[in-house]
């Protein structure tokens, strides 16, 4: 009777695609959000010429961690409202399913507000090196680090009274090696770096990714655990 | 109610001399430096204060691998404790290298690799108290705190590298004789016994408020119990 | 079917529960009665697993508790107070996932029976966020039993439901407890629960303090029988 891992995973993964395929709730306040955070940008830091050169990396990275933890917020207060969290772990699947499929639903969000973002910004500031294949890896990369933290957080944040407010706060001061380290490859790349440049912050993303991925596994036990 | 261990007295009274020991050395004992003079003295302390804050946030790691195995209430007292205290003392640290910074880098702060850790790992601090106050439950509290200090834990030391591939311009004073870094310096015998007092001192200070802030927790513990009690539920 | 010994459970300095003793035999349907703050969705969430006892033992279905919890929860359906639904999928898309989640083979005749069952065949196709309701408890009951489970768990079913959505639900409940299946509900409502239960337990301060079966109350009086037990 019990779901092989992969199967319920992937249940989930469905299901949350299809019901935001639906209602579009929270892709529409991310992408939102995240055209007004360029905006804001834009005229924040007067983004002419010279200063996209150096900051266009870093504009694209605080917008997606922004926009993110929107949609982190949102993808765990639907599993807690309803009380579908409970209904999540009364099937007889591994606790751990349960996590990669709602860090596989968070990725794939952001990765569409990003696949969506990135277009625009190339448009309105005719920056088209974003499109390079070494910043879609970094870029995908820094989401994976981002989102497996962010999942187990967000997990732990709607358990607390200060709920949604203080996903934030937890979440920017464990992700900032993603942060810093992404910004720093995807910056290098737009202003056509050597590839020994972007060596050392893609490697500390890697093991980043590789430590946060298998931590944020072994702790979710522990988050949704009484 | 339990008496005040007399260990803790003389560990208290032992902490003030040692202290007391330590700034004679940093401030009378100690060589003025030739080219920062006298305000490179602020060095010993804060040096002294880094290192039991980075002590506590290691310890206050294992404390929370050992609730996590164990789930006795006794390691979240000791892992919160281990937070505030290391908390209070990267506060110091960073407060007492800024007046070390100002004369040094002509600056107050800079967004240098050890500095931005420091004040990283106060942010994670501060959440995890934010965290903490957030939950009723003190099992849940407990079992929470500790999976956000181990992430913690995990994240800073990657912090730091990642910050490090911005060229750094904080000294690195020991174990490198020939610090290039602006406002290194060499130390001299008597420098480094200076030193060596000064974390001696601190390790003793350190120990004693761990041990004072884990009895704090006992206690608390204990007048919420007799609370229930009185109360009748 | 269920087996508590010595049950202790325990939030932070609180003690919810204080050595619990509690047997069912299959096809029982026990309604557990007891005033507010005594304990009941806490032991009702440590039988669906979601809880885990501090001290005690527990077997549901013959697995022990929290240790064989993966095998206790495929036998196991639950409905609370909260609907554990999607609210912008459909009846049957909600029902689809926890088939998935359950593993359950040739899951669309499964669906089917169930819509049948609950009555909502015809708005299998709608949003549950239109749903009212009474009709919301109906789907959450069809998705606890999808499974087929051998035990069932109600946590105060009947909370915010109208007159006309509590009869319909009597008969869904009816049905369902019918099919050999236990049951243990709680429930506020001591009517309902005289109607649908054939064993009462009063669960106060943490342990039960009186049992009776249906069979051997004093003019089918359930109020009587509860009043004294508090009284105890």
């Amino acid at each position: 009777m019990k779901p092989s891992f992969l199967k319920a995973t992937l249940a989930i993964v469905q299901k949350d695609l299809a019901a935001e395929f639906r209602s579009r709730e929270l892709l529409t306040a991310m992408l939102t959000f995240s055209v007004l955070v360029i905006l804001i940008f834009n005229f924040a830091l007067d983004l002419n010429i010279d200063v996209r050169q150096k900051v266009t990396a870093g504009v694209l990275w605080t917008t997606f961690a922004f926009a993110g933890t929107l949609g982190l917020n949102r993808s765990m207060a639907v599993e807690k409202d309803r009380g579908c969290m409970d209904g999540l772990l009364l099937a007889p699947v591994d606790r751990s399913a349960i996590f990669f499929g709602k860090a596989i639903s968070n990725l794939a969000f952001m990765l569409i507000v990003e696949a969506i973002v990135l277009p625009l910004y190339a448009f309105f500031y005719n920056e088209f090196r974003i499109f390079q294949l070494e910043f879609i890896a970094v870029l995908l990369l820094g989401s994976i680090g981002y989102i497996a933290v962010g999942t187990l957080l967000s997990a732990m944040a709607v358990q607390t009274r200060t709920r949604e407010i203080l996903l934030p706060i937890l979440l920017f001061p464990i992700v900032v090696p993603v942060l810093i380290a992404s910004v720093l490859a995807s910056g290098a790349i737009i202003i056509g770096a050597e590839f020994s440049e972007i060596r050392a912050p893609l490697n500390l993303l890697i093991v980043y990714d590789v430590i946060f991925i298998a931590v944020s596994f072994m702790f979710f036990d522990f988050i949704v655990e009484e | 109610m339990q008496k005040k261990p007399i260990l803790l007295t003389i560990l208290d009274v032992l902490s003030i001399i040692a202290i007391g020991v330590a700034t004679y050395f940093a401030l009378v004992f100690a060589p003025t430096e030739l080219v920062m003079g006298e305000v490179q003295r602020v060095f010993y302390f804060h040096v002294g204060t880094g290192w039991v804050a980075l002590l506590g946030f290691i310890i206050a790691s294992i404390a929370g691998i050992a609730y996590l195995i164990s789930k006795n209430m006794m390691w979240d007292r000791f892992g919160l404790a281990a937070v505030e205290v290391s908390a209070m003392f990267f506060l110091i640290t960073i407060i007492l290298g800024s007046i070390w910074a100002r004369p040094a880098w002509n600056t107050w702060w800079t967004w240098d690799v050890r500095l931005t850790t420091a004040a990283i790992t106060e942010l994670i601090f501060i959440a995890y108290f934010m965290l903490r106050q957030g939950i009723e439950d003190p099992e849940k509290r407990a079992r929470f705190g500790a999976v956000y200090t181990l992430l913690g834990g995990l994240s800073a030391p990657i912090t730091f590298m990642v910050i490090r591939l911005f060229r750094s311009i904080h000294p690195v004073v020991v174990g490198n004789p020939s610090a290039a870094a602006q406002g290194g310096f060499d130390m001299s015998p008597d420098m480094r016994n200076t030193l060596f007092v000064a974390l001696i001192a601190f390790t003793i200070l350190f120990i004693d408020f761990i041990w004072h802030r884990v009895r704090l927790g006992g206690l608390q513990e204990k007048v919420e119990q007799l609370k229930l009690k009185t109360l009748g539920e | 079917m269920i087996e508590v010994t010595k049950l202790i459970k325990r939030f932070g300095l609180k003690t919810i529960l204080r050595g619990l003793d509690f047997q069912v035999q299959p096809g029982e349907f026990v309604a557990l009665l007891g005033p507010n703050g005594a304990g009941k969705t806490t032991f009702l969430r440590i039988l669906a697993s979601l809880s885990k006892p501090s001290l005690g033992n527990v077997k549901v279905a013959g697995y022990s508790l929290p240790n064989q919890s993966a095998q206790v929860r495929a036998k196991l359906g639950v409905v609370s107070h909260l609907p554990l639904l999607y609210p912008d999928l459909t009846a049957e898309e909600n029902l689809q996932f926890y088939a998935r989640m359950y593993g359950i083979p040739n899951s669309q005749a499964r669906i089917t029976q169930v819509l049948q069952l609950i009555g909502l065949e015809n708005r299998r196709k709608d949003l549950v966020r239109t749903f009212s309701r009474g009709m919301s408890q109906r789907l959450a009951i069809g998705r606890a039993i999808l499974h087929e489970p051998e035990v069932i768990l109600f946590d105060e079913p009947y909370t915010g439901l109208d007159q006309d959505a509590s009869v319909m639900l009597d008969d869904v409940l009816r049905t369902v407890a019918s099919h050999g299946r236990t049951v243990v509900m709680t429930s506020h409502d001591l009517i309902r629960a005289e109607a649908l239960a054939t064993r009462f337990d009063v669960l106060s301060r943490g342990v039960i303090t009186a049992s009776i079966n249906k069979s051997d109350l004093k003019n089918n009086n359930v109020l009587d029988f509860y009043k004294q037990a508090l009284e105890n």
